[in-house]
């Protein structure tokens, strides 16, 4: 994939950030500048929590290129707590099953490696259940 | 939700013709949509002369991932004779060749032109499984959804589990689709996988007898489609046999006025209702259970037509997984929501049911060379509308049909209504 699309994603993919529309306050994840709520210009940006719960969910079994080493996953559609969905991969499982409704946040960990050892390893935000000792 | 549109002058389909559908290293794209233009040569009951044809639109999602091969549409008009008229490429992902029927439609309805070629090839499997799969995933939002790990039964798997939370369906439901469209499948000699899944049940076990390995213990189709090393998982909760296969084919119709229409045929099928929609990726949604495209494309086609969804009397929908089938009968106002699975378990849909779907075996039988899809189900229109269907020939009365094509996860979807009307 294109090195300057990982560079121009950068603040997304480390630091869950959007925009809310000034006009109507709406929050957007993934950012878009025009509001799909009012239709108006939206480009302040906004740091989303990280919090939020599994809103439906997958195991991929049969991973893309890039993907193998991750096989069985999960991923996942999470609701934030601000109200949009995000597309992310569930990771630190452990023997707790997934379920719409469990309550996730968000980490940083690495999302693919492009093949040989001279490829691009991209990190990103992956989701994780809340750990019981933080509610 | 736009007015309420009419055609400007009806548009007829008078010819339609289909390649086999498969797996054919030996042939490109233009091979087999020659194929196809050739078996639409022969359907018209009159006969037909192809230099009165006037435009070509050609549905097709990605002749350059898959056959490193940009500028089709003038490639394939030079193939079937039809230099130098115009002849332009669709692209909408898997709705390609739904929205290039459409196309066709406007041009000719618009008094543009009289005589158009409409079509759709995909030549998919010259490629490793999974550039294929990198190759369609291209569909999606490659910024927000694939760098997750998404890949396409991924996102119908979070559709299904969205359905099965909200409704109570079960995975074993699923299977009820499988099971019917292969049956149907095994009936039209174009499908790439045209057999019933206890028929190929049956084949396993004699391989294995043959090769001299123990023999599987099946005892029917559902231990066959729950045991994993038969049906594996792809992506939890669909297995190998709720996804459509991988697929070399092309499609071809002739779309006329109706003034033009006598000069072909006595019995031209009328395209009476279109609708399209886009959509935002599964994040902007606030329902996984519904695609709102298929609603809202539907709704137009329905009251282009003046029809409604009890007057249709069999479809055509985009079964790219089980799931989107069941969403589909939904979606098209055939079932309330929630029912769409209960009526696949009851029969409704099947051959013999009161509301017939993919008879043809659809995507998941048949096979879904993406760009040709959406053509290949107006072709099985207009084959059970002629009575050329052979044995999968629905009985009784087909004057009145439906087809849904999907791009991606629904962020196109195109409907039109067929009517023959003598």
């Amino acid at each position: 994939m294109e090195i300057s699309r990982h560079w121009r994603l950068r603040k997304q993919r480390y630091a869950l950030v959007g925009e809310v529309c000034p006009h109507c306050e709406a929050k957007l994840f993934p950012p878009r500048d025009v509001c799909p709520e009012c239709g108006q210009e939206a480009k302040t940006l906004y740091n989303f929590s990280g919090r939020g719960e599994v809103y439906s969910f997958t195991t991929v079994y049969d991973a893309p290129a890039g993907y193998e080493e991750f096989s069985p996953y999960t991923v996942a559609l999470v609701k934030l707590e601000e109200g949009p969905l995000v597309t992310a991969q569930l990771t630190d499982l452990g023997e707790q099953p997934v379920q719409i409704g469990t309550p996730v946040e968000m980490v940083t960990r690495k999302l693919r490696s492009d093949g040989d050892e001279r490829g691009m390893l991209v990190y990103g935000y992956k989701f994780r259940p809340v750990l019981a000792s933080t509610h | 939700m736009p007015a309420t549109r009419s055609l400007p002058r009806p548009v007829a389909i008078v010819a339609a013709g289909i390649s086999k559908f498969g797996a054919f290293p030996g042939k490109s794209s233009r091979d087999l949509f020659v194929e196809a233009f050739l078996d639409m040569e022969s359907s018209a009951s009159k006969g037909m002369d192809a230099r009165a044809i006037e435009a070509l639109y050609l549905g097709n999602f990605s002749s350059e991932l898959f056959e490193h091969q940009g500028h089709t549409a003038p490639l394939i008009a030079e193939a079937v004779g039809l230099t130098p008229i115009p002849a332009v490429r669709v692209e909408d992902a898997c709705a390609s060749g739904g929205v290039a029927l459409r196309q066709g439609v406007m041009a000719v309805a618009s008094g543009m032109y009289d005589v158009v070629l409409v079509g759709g090839a995909e030549k998919m499997t010259s490629l490793p499984t999974a550039e294929v799969t990198d190759a369609l995933a291209t569909a999606a939002d490659t910024q927000y959804e694939i760098p997750a790990g998404f890949t396409f039964p991924g996102f119908y798997a979070a559709i299904a589990t969205a359905y099965m939370h909200r409704y109570g369906m079960r995975p074993e439901h699923l299977m009820n689709v499988a099971i019917k469209n292969h049956e149907n499948g095994a009936l039209n000699p174009n499908a790439q996988f045209g057999v019933s899944i206890s028929d190929w049940m049956q084949s396993r076990i004699a391989a294995a007898i043959k090769k001299g390995k123990p023999a599987p213990t099946w005892q029917n189709v559902w231990d066959f489609l729950h045991d994993d090393s038969a049906n594996p998982m792809i992506a939890w909760p669909l297995r190998l046999f709720d996804c459509s296969p991988i697929t070399d084919g092309a499609a071809a119709l002739l779309l006329v006025s109706a003034e033009r229409a006598a000069d072909y045929t006595d019995h031209p099928i009328y395209i009476i209702g279109s609708g399209q929609a886009s959509d935002v990726p599964l994040h902007g949604r606030s329902d996984l259970t519904t695609l709102s495209a298929a609603r809202n494309a539907a709704q137009q086609a329905y009251q282009m037509a003046g029809v409604t969804p009890a007057d249709i009397r069999f479809a055509e929908v985009h079964d790219c997984f089980t799931i989107a089938e069941i969403v589909a009968t939904e979606d098209l106002g055939f079932f309330p929501p929630g029912d769409g699975y209960k009526m696949a378990e009851d029969g409704v849909t099947a051959r013999n049911g009161a509301k017939p779907i993919n008879v043809s075996g659809g995507l998941k039988s048949k096979g879904h060379p993406v760009g040709a899809s959406g053509i290949a189900q107006a072709v099985e229109v207009f084959k059970q509308m002629h009575g050329l269907a052979g044995e999968r020939q629905l009985k009784g009365d087909v004057s009145l049909a439906l087809t849904h094509n999907v791009g991606a996860t629904g962020s196109t979807c195109v409907v039109h209504i067929y009517e023959r009307k003598n």
